[in-house]
């Protein structure tokens, strides 16, 4: 599932991020690595950017975004 | 650059010169408090040759050997985005085109946030220069219970890791050492790193995953959540509601803080130029030297530093905000508003400061990354209604809307005040959507910005952002206007008029008529005259280009009622009563109006003009804003006057 798509409250794993784009590229060097647990916070008040949390800080981010990151969320056991 | 080493590393000048040493980190990892702490008060601010960037330098001593700390812009890895990521990355690199060569890096590493910001160390390690990591924010990791080996974690990184605490003072004398230590050798990569970087997979991947091995082994993180605060405090101030609603309230206390508690020291220094002005004239002789100093440089230079109260106060506010950690929450809150005129979140702030002063407002763009989203902001900044068109709407409403209501109860002043505000907001947004997609075209940036726990804001570090930012606008704004004032004093004062007695009013009004301005008034009276002005209005137009609140004190001496600003009442009766030649009066309500619209859309601040020309180094950007907001002006008091008299109003 999209990170894009994530509810507020809910969280999961990182399982690809599409580097090849600068956007995905970029995220990846903020942390947003395969393997890593992310949770979501929440959405600002139009609905975007979201908020999250990874590797012990929050990075807000836009949705279009957030779309090249793939989440497994069922996997609770990244690492945090 | 290389040479520069190379000599150093002979020995010859080894002991006498200064050392370099760089100042690299994330943003929010406390750099600045860090640089604040090394280098004391006293900062060297300047741009990097031929762009914009700041070169912010301090002194600091290893030892007993004197050092100059460079402090370099923020930034999150060696793959620049930005203008200042790109400066920062040459730097660190020692890439030829570096503008600094260092002898070694202090890299400052968030300690509560410990994996992201080693992944910029990973990528500085793989260069020749030194590197010694200053480990912050130790106080707060210990606070919530984790522990670090810090020997491990130096062996990790093949680099020393100093524990610091830049607000108690601890771990700076052990910096220092170990940073004299670290020059003269060069940077080695680990050898895990060097494995994992030759494997497979991408080269963003690796290095996290060879991070996350050594945060494993040196770190024990206690599970309880570092962030429960700042979340708890977020919970209202990024809420849908009240944190929109708390926005509010803080920029209420902002404008409220600006427009009330900046008058008294503004009133001071204006009462200290005009005495400052009269002593001149006391002790000079009589003359044009008396005339050019007082009329030209002490009115001039004085006119503009008066707003000085209102810009300090305003970069308290804003160094405050950002120092807690709130600014981004704002550009969190409004990122999908700005968005959609292709603006970033981060261009909120800048654009609401505006409504204070231009100035500072245009200044607070350095936070925005991207180049051409700079430029559009600032660009439409000098919108916003600021507090120097104030006189100019007082004076306008008071003379011809003074005590009229509308529905009985509303003061139809404080409609038409409005009004003027929010026709700057639609123009400056109207304007930023058309940039965007013309000259200073690309794709709404990326909004990844990373929200940073709340902290207590830091005295020194608002203070040195303040002195620094006011320092500034003293320094690179007050020459330009030093050199407008004069001419624009000059055209005002050439040619002398004939022998009248100096000193009377009417004698003053004529020397003005007389003067070149006077004669730009009378020839540029066809041009303006659909605009329903007359020449007074054309010298008093010509020379609010200096400052807008000129016009008031210009259409004084115009009208006889005396130099003095603030007899608003004098003047607005006086315009009231002038006739035309043919009987007719020469102000009306609609004059007013279309003169009001005039003054929201042109670009009458030369401060303003100054500083952008310090902003996006060139001239092309001032002179652009200067005509298009000028054309705008033109045709915005056209529509209005000839649209005003086609539906009947006069």
């Amino acid at each position: 599932m999209k990170l894009s798509d994530m509810p507020a409250g809910s969280s999961g794993t990182v399982t690809s991020v599409d580097d090849s784009s600068r956007v995905g590229r970029r995220l990846s060097e903020l942390g947003v690595v395969p393997g890593v647990r992310v949770s979501v916070i929440k959405h600002a008040p139009f609905g975007d950017p979201v908020e999250v949390r990874l590797l012990r800080y929050n990075l807000a981010l836009r949705k279009e975004e957030a779309a090249v990151v793939e989440i497994d969320p069922a996997s609770a056991n990244g690492r945090g | 650059m290389r040479s520069t080493r190379q000599a150093q590393m002979d020995g010859a000048e080894h002991q006498t010169r200064t050392r370099v040493i760089a100042l690299a980190g994330n943003p929010n990892a406390g750099k600045t408090t860090l640089f604040n702490a090394l280098t004391g008060l006293r900062h060297k601010v300047a741009n990097y040759p031929g762009v914009t960037v700041e070169r912010r330098s301090g002194r600091w001593t290893l030892g007993d050997a004197p050092a100059e700390l460079v402090d370099l812009p923020g930034l999150y890895s060696l793959d620049a985005t930005s203008m200042d990521e790109e400066i920062a990355r040459d730097v660190l690199r020692g890439s030829s085109a570096s503008p600094v060569s260092p002898d070694a890096i202090v890299a400052v590493v968030d300690a509560t946030n410990l994996e992201r910001n080693l992944y910029l160390i990973t990528q500085i390690i793989e260069h020749e220069t030194p590197v010694v990591v200053a480990l912050t924010m130790m106080d707060l990791f210990e606070e919530q219970g984790h522990v670090v080996d810090i020997e491990m974690l130096s062996k990790g990184l093949g680099v020393p890791v100093i524990p610091v605490d830049a607000r108690k003072g601890t771990g700076i004398s052990e910096l220092a050492d170990s940073v004299a230590g670290a020059v003269g050798t060069s940077q080695e990569i680990p050898t895990g790193l060097a494995a994992e970087l030759s494997g497979e997979g991408s080269e963003v991947f690796a290095p996290y995953r060879y991070i996350s091995g050594i945060v494993q082994s040196a770190v024990k993180h206690n599970d309880v959540d570092a962030h429960r605060f700042s979340d708890r405090v977020d919970s209202v101030l990024t809420h849908k509601f009240w944190g929109l609603l708390v926005l509010l309230g803080i920029l209420l206390v902002v404008f409220q803080a600006i427009f009330s508690w900046a008058t008294l020291p503004m009133d001071l220094l204006e009462a200290g130029f005009g005495a400052l002005g009269e002593g001149a004239r006391g002790i000079l002789p009589e003359g044009i030297l008396a005339d050019l100093l007082v009329d030209g440089v002490i009115a001039g230079v004085g006119g503009i530093l008066v707003f000085l109260p209102q810009i300090i106060l305003l970069f308290v506010f804003i160094s405050i905000l950002e120092d807690t950690g709130y600014m981004a929450r704002a550009a969190f809150l409004l990122d999908r508003l700005m968005s959609r005129i292709g603006l970033h979140g981060k261009a909120f702030l800048p654009l609401i400061s505006s409504f204070a002063c231009a100035i500072p407002g245009i200044m607070a763009t350095r936070t925005i990354e991207d180049r051409r989203d700079r430029l559009a902001t600032i660009m439409i900044a000098p919108f916003m209604s600021c507090s120097a068109r104030l006189p100019v709407y007082v004076l306008m409403i008071a003379a011809f809307f003074g005590g009229q209501t509308v529905f009985g109860f509303v003061s139809l002043g404080a409609v038409i005040m409005l009004g003027m505000y929010l026709l700057g907001i639609v123009v400056a947004i109207v304007v930023a959507f058309i940039l965007k997609r013309t000259v200073l075209k690309a794709p709404t940036p990326p909004f990844m910005m990373e929200l940073p726990p709340y902290r207590m804001p830091s005295v020194r570090t608002v203070l040195s952002n303040v002195l620094e930012r006011a320092g500034l606008f003293v320094r690179r704004a007050g020459t330009v206007i030093l050199a407008i004032s004069i001419i624009l004093w000059a055209l005002a004062y050439f040619p002398r008029g004939g022998a009248a007695e100096p000193g009377t009013e009417t004698v003053a009004s004529d020397q003005l008529e007389n003067s070149f301005a006077g004669r730009l008034g009378h020839a540029i009276e066809p041009a303006i005259e659909p605009l329903g002005y007359d020449w007074k209005i054309g010298v008093a137009l010509i020379a609010s280009f200096a400052a807008r609140e000129v016009l008031v004190s210009t259409l004084s001496i115009l009208y006889n009622v005396g130099g003095d600003a603030d007899e608003t009442d004098g003047l607005a009766s006086a315009l009231r009563d002038a006739k035309r030649a043919d009987g007719l009066p020469v102000w009306t309500p609609l004059t007013s109006i279309s003169l009001m619209v005039f003054f929201v859309l042109a670009m009458q601040c030369m401060s303003t003009v100054a500083i952008v020309r310090r902003e996006t180094n060139s001239w092309r950007w001032p002179l652009f804003m200067v005509v298009y907001m000028t054309v705008l002006a033109y045709l915005g008091a056209f529509v209005t006057y000839q649209g005003g008299r086609l539906l009947g109003f006069s």
